[in-house]
């Protein structure tokens, strides 16, 4: 009950937020309509895809960008570039940017090939995709979120460190509790007394860093925003992470549970039980994969959804009836957002738990009989 | 879709920013936090413990003296009872003592009374006998002839010695 409780309080405590995006982004969609046409697939899978550029706002028609760096390599034999995203991301249709002998543009949204990606465009006419490794948009997040992380952790190691018997401060207290949270509410439960210490600093930076990053997804502007959680770049690292811990870790008996287990010997002697749990072992982080994705993705175009449909409906029965709707839209577009805060800390809390689970299998002693 | 498809650029530098932290807060920043608030438990525990085993020890002492106390006052209670036994044996003791010197006195007097009673008589008896042979020895010096003679004589023997007799 008191862990409940705790959550509840954890929740309420970011509730708040709920209304600072809502009216942002209101604002950010009601610069769309200038488009002849509303092209609802554009405006939400690039709000919630990658970008190279960090798009803030528009003032009288420009668009108020930060320029992050692109950086790809070429395929056959072409060398690495390095430029401003300003040059591509401002081209007109049907224009590329050359930048040491090679031209690129970036594939409109609803392309066939490579959609919002960078590729170059060789002499003859045909697309290559180049080796990227632009900081991009969620790059950029995936660096706010570390930032924060370590700002707002490392201080107060520091000062444990420098007098650990000291009166904790507000803000010690702050990191404590939420260490504590997570530490006694998730990975304490789940893994054995002795392994925590080696365990906790991964569970405890995943927690963060998903939580973190799923909170700054909601804020809409300008160095949060970008949805790092909600796309499977991110989340297919974390879950290898989170692979690499179970079973790089794992002991004696969980590997003799997964190649020899206590199953008849005709189940593993033609080795279907142990293929089937070789299987396991990476369904698992694939199952943490997607959910973490999923969850936090659908949230996101359910938000841009409901913003959508004002300038669907608009566009079909007037200025008028999008007015309307505007209302209904932000009414249920804050009780959205109002629910992803409660799905940013409940896919955090998911993800870490189940991870402390596998990892505290692949722990476990054998029981004595 | 691309959707969903990892993007090598995003996953490299999602690996090397999450690995970087991941390294730096689990050198510098978790076991720090875990640490100290570890230790600052067991102290505290430690500290709540010892706190305990003093007031236990107070209250002992305290109960001790109590006791002590009691004791004391019981004490106190005997000696006074015990002094006030001994001022009433001692005044009882001293009435009796008067009243056996009264009684001796009493006695003495008595005995003294007597004896000088008797002495008395004695002397009287003495002077009785003495006067009787007293008498005796006149009568038989003068020989009186007749009888009313003599007694005249006796009765001025008598009145020219007239008995002495001690108080």
């Amino acid at each position: 009950m008191n862990h409940v409780l705790k959550h509840i309080v954890f929740f309420l405590l970011f509730a708040w937020m709920a209304f600072a995006p809502v009216q942002s982004m209101a604002q950010d969609s009601l610069q769309e309509p200038k488009k002849e046409k509303f092209d609802a697939k554009s405006f939400i899978f690039g709000h919630t895809g990658d970008s190279y550029c960090f798009h803030i706002t528009e003032i009288k028609g420009e668009p108020v960008c930060v320029w992050l760096p692109v950086i790809v390599k070429c395929k056959d034999g072409g060398g690495w570039h390095c430029f401003s995203s300003k040059h591509v991301c401002e081209l007109k249709e049907g224009e590329t940017f050359n930048h040491k002998g090679a031209n690129f543009y970036i594939a409109p949204i609803n392309a066939d090939k490579y959609p919002g990606k960078l590729v170059e465009v060789k002499a003859d006419g045909s697309l290559s995709r180049p080796f990227d490794i632009s900081f991009t948009k969620n790059a950029f997040g995936i660096f706010v979120v570390c930032i924060f992380l370590l700002a707002f952790f490392l201080p107060a190691a520091r000062k444990y460190k420098k007098d650990p018997m000291a009166q904790p401060t507000k803000y010690q207290g702050l990191v404590e509790w939420l260490t504590y949270t997570v530490l006694d509410g998730i990975i304490r439960p789940n893994i054995r007394k002795e392994k925590v210490n080696k365990f906790a600093p991964y569970l405890l930076t995943v927690f963060f860093f998903i939580f973190f990053a799923n909170l700054f997804g909601l804020i809409p502007f300008f160095p949060f925003g970008a949805n790092v959680t909600g796309n499977l770049s991110i989340t297919v690292v974390l879950a290898l992470m989170t692979y690499f811990f179970v079973n790089l870790f794992g002991n004696r008996h969980y590997w003799k549970d997964i190649l020899w287990p206590d199953v008849p010997i005709f189940l593993k002697a033609f080795p279907l039980m142990p293929i089937i749990e070789l299987i396991s072992t990476i369904t698992k982080p694939f199952a943490l994969m997607v959910r973490l994705f999923a969850n936090i993705l659908a949230g996101h175009i359910v938000i841009m959804v409901l913003m959508a449909l004002i300038f669907i409906i608009g566009g079909m029965y007037g200025a008028g009836m999008g007015g309307v709707m505007s209302v209904v839209s932000i009414f249920m577009t804050i009780f959205m957002t109002a629910l992803e805060l409660l799905v940013a800390y409940i896919q955090a809390y998911v993800f870490t738990m189940l991870s402390s689970i596998f990892i505290g299998m692949a722990q476990e002693e054998p029981k004595h009989e | 879709m691309d959707l969903f498809l990892p993007e090598s650029g995003l996953v490299i530098w999602m690996l090397i920013a999450f690995v970087i932290v991941l390294v730096i807060l689990a050198k510098a920043g978790w076991p720090m936090i875990m640490g100290a608030v570890e230790k600052r438990n067991a102290h505290i525990s430690d500290s709540l413990l010892a706190a305990e085993e003093a007031n236990n020890a107070l209250a002992g002492i305290e109960q001790k003296r109590q006791e002590t106390m009691a004791a004391a006052q019981a004490e106190q209670i005997k000696i006074m009872k015990e002094s006030q036994d001994l001022k009433n044996q001692l005044i009882e003791e001293a009435k009796t003592q008067a009243r056996q010197e009264a009684e001796k006195i009493v006695a003495d007097a008595r005995l003294k009374i007597e004896k000088e009673q008797a002495e008395a008589m004695a002397n009287i008896k003495n002077e009785v006998i003495a006067l009787s042979v007293d008498i005796a020895e006149k009568l038989l010096q003068r020989e009186l002839s007749d009888k009313s003679s003599q007694n005249a004589y006796i009765e001025q023997l008598l009145k020219n010695n007239p008995p002495r007799i001690e108080a």
